[in-house]
């Protein structure tokens, strides 16, 4: 029981590293300068990094011989358990952007804290995701302020990104059987844990960018229990096409 | 990502003073290297710009065929792979486009050059990858082909240029062996994936050849490229190279190439090979290959997108700098 | 040092800067390239992704091109030449008995 849990809790922040990084890998070769799009394929590689390690280590626990593209290529949008932030569309780059803030403000939290998991395999994946995020929130977080701050435009653009995006945050901290009874065992960061912190990452990057959330949004949530977005179908039938047009093949 | 194609040097610019013009090329002989504030002929400072900025372009423009299928790879390892591969290219890139800033030309100005169509790139980059196969031949052939151009040019009498080349060649020594690495799958695979590889070999075959430039008879400038060591081998010999290394790689295999007229040559240890169709890389150089298009239409694309974004960074860059001095003012 | 000879000062890129990479501790800080960036925190992190993307360094600095002086190749012989004759300087100048190893 406890390795089933322990298998969803690692696919869920492997969904999430294995969508972001495919979002970010659709902007390699079109940046806005030379200079970001090798920043942007860094942040891409490591997330990738830590989705595979994720993917094998819940195909591990699972016991059904899944490896990572077993679990990657093989699953239909109701088994991914990505939260709905990280699948939605680049839009503009004030858009994508605005996105990586989001996450890597609460990947920066997350990882550290799992790093002192009781489950050794989760804490030596969460020790190395804790330096990769450490740089990618640095990084996002300059470029909200850049924008925020920047130009009439650049300001317009990374306000519309957190009006569209800020909705999506909430679920970052939503927890539900899997979270709360691995949490109690020293194995899982509760979510819930995390939201004073993230808000003290953000709020002041937010400020200093002179953006402002938007109020009465709500929480749009569901992707924990497969509920996505349209977005994600589009992405996989993109992703998957491979594997589903040619299957058992080896690469 | 270089083809010789495009090295055809510049007009001469008018008259150089002769003392000068045989100092620079005894230091030239004596393998000295040329560093940028160095005196070096109007032609040499015009034919290394050209050169290393379409170089640069070139690696610009072929992350857009590799990038094609970043979001489709059929395995994470292989997305991992091609991923780090199409963002080395764009490191070539810049470590280009700074060797050609050392020249006196800003990286603007060669952007400009290759958006308004005024400078070219590799052809072989208006090549479509159809297939996940062509993955697997670009790395093999064209980044073969490229490897076996650039490894000369880290002795190329210009320092800026033969440094970032030695930067680029021991960072690419990976791209090939991915490359042939994915085709061999592909070959030993089923008929599906094998059908995949011939028919990725036979696009990219002739193509390939065509990277290292017209023959010797047909480009006039090799000679003088070659007295100042911008140039070491000449087109044919490096081409005649490449089919050597490739032709048993790709039987070893189980692939052929797409060439009737190919056989051994025992006496010079050689392969012979059929006659270059010149026609479609002219056509392809004039603008009219499969992708021309397509590749410019999406570089003016991120260009035009990114504007907004490079205006706000320096934006906020000079907020801050203000802001900065007003608080050190106050003090 | 400065590969920066002439440049034409355009305005439409961002600053360009030079990278310098120390690549483990106990070694200089070596020039490695350049780059544009908006600012020099922006000149640091681009220059970590680009020029350390295969654990190349330890340490990096970034210098405004512009900041640096160059001596002129014109002035090679008055600068360089005389060193070239103060051999003194330099451990082989000097004999040793054979039996003196390792001084």
């Amino acid at each position: 029981m406890a390795d089933a849990l322990t298998a969803a809790y690692a696919l869920r922040l492997g969904d999430d590293a294995l969508i972001l990084s495919h979002r970010l890998s659709e902007w390699v070769g079109h940046g806005p300068e030379l200079e970001e799009d090798i920043a942007l394929a860094n942040t891409a590689l490591d997330l990738l990094g830590q989705a595979r390690l994720l993917l094998a280590c819940a195909g591990a626990r699972e016991g059904r011989g899944r490896d990572e593209d077993a679990l990657a290529y093989g699953r239909d949008v109701l088994d991914f358990s990505n939260l709905l932030l990280v699948e939605q569309p680049n839009g503009d780059f004030a858009q994508t952007m605005v996105r990586q803030f989001l996450f890597d403000a609460y990947a920066v939290e997350l990882w550290p804290r799992l790093s002192a998991s009781r489950d050794e395999a989760l804490a030596g994946i969460a020790g190395k995701a804790a330096r990769e995020a450490a740089y990618h929130v640095e990084q996002s977080a300059a470029w909200v302020v850049r924008m925020g701050d920047g130009t009439e435009e650049s300001h317009a653009r990374a306000q519309a990104g957190l009006d569209l995006l800020w909705p999506y945050a909430g679920e970052i901290f939503e927890a539900d059987e899997v979270e709360t009874t691995l949490a109690e065992k020293g194995i899982a960061v509760a979510p819930s844990v995390l939201r004073e912190h993230w808000q003290a990452r953000v709020e002041p990057v937010l400020e200093e960018a002179g953006l402002v959330p938007p109020e009465g949004t709500g929480v749009r949530k569901g992707g924990r229990q497969g509920r996505h977005s349209e977005h994600l179908g589009h992405l996989l039938a993109e992703f998957q096409f491979m594997q589903r047009a040619y299957p058992g093949a080896e690469w | 990502m270089y083809t010789q194609g495009l090295n055809q040097a510049v007009e001469d610019g008018g008259p150089e003073d002769a003392e000068l013009l045989a100092r620079f090329q005894a230091k030239i002989d004596r393998e000295e290297k040329i560093e940028p504030n160095d005196w070096m002929p109007k032609a040499y400072r015009q034919t290394l710009i050209r050169q290393i900025s379409q170089h640069a372009h070139s690696e610009i423009v072929g992350m857009l065929p590799e990038g094609n299928w970043l979001t489709r790879a059929p395995s994470l390892r292989r997305k991992a792979i091609l991923l780090a591969k199409v963002q080395d290219e764009g490191g070539h890139g810049l470590y280009l486009y700074a060797a050609a800033e050392t020249l006196g030309i800003s990286r603007a100005e060669m952007v400009d050059r290759l958006l308004e169509g005024r400078a070219r790139y590799s052809s072989i980059f208006n090549y479509p990858t159809i297939t996940w196969a062509d993955i697997g031949a670009v790395g093999w052939l064209v980044d073969g082909a490229a490897i076996m151009n650039q490894i000369p040019l880290c002795r190329c009498s210009y320092g800026p240029y033969a440094r970032a080349m030695i930067r680029i060649c021991k960072e690419e020594s990976f791209h090939q062996r991915q490359g042939y690495e994915a085709m061999s799958r592909l070959a030993e695979g089923t008929a599906a994936q094998k059908r995949m590889a011939q028919d990725a070999l036979d696009r990219w075959w002739w193509p390939s050849l065509m990277m290292f430039g017209p023959s010797d008879a047909d480009s006039p400038h090799t000679g003088r490229s070659m007295r100042w060591k911008i140039k070491r081998f000449t087109n044919d010999e490096l081409r005649q190279k490449f089919v050597d290394a490739t032709v048993p790689q790709a039987r070893l295999i189980g692939l052929e190439p797409p060439d009737p007229e190919l056989r051994h040559d025992e006496e010079s240890g050689h392969w012979r090979f059929g006659e270059i169709d010149w026609t479609e890389f002219n056509e392809v150089l004039a603008g009219n290959g499969p992708c021309n298009r397509e590749r410019m239409a999406a570089r003016r694309k991120a260009h035009a997108e990114g504007a907004w974004v490079r205006e706000a960074a320096t934006a906020h860059a000079r907020k801050k700098r203000s802001r900065m001095a007003m608080a050190a003012a106050a003090e | 040092m400065s590969e920066r000879g002439e440049r034409s000062g355009n305005e439409r890129d961002w600053p360009l800067f030079e990278v310098f990479i120390r690549a483990r501790t106990g070694l200089h800080h070596r020039h490695c390239g350049s780059l544009h960036a908006a600012d020099p925190e922006m000149a640091l992190a681009r220059a970590r992704d680009v020029y350390t993307r295969r654990g190349e360094g330890t340490s990096i600095w970034v210098v405004p091109s512009d900041s640096i002086h160059a001596s002129d190749p014109a002035d090679k012989d008055m600068l360089f030449e005389p060193a070239m004759s103060k051999i003194y300087r330099h451990p082989s100048f000097y004999d040793l008995p054979d039996d003196v190893e390792n001084m």
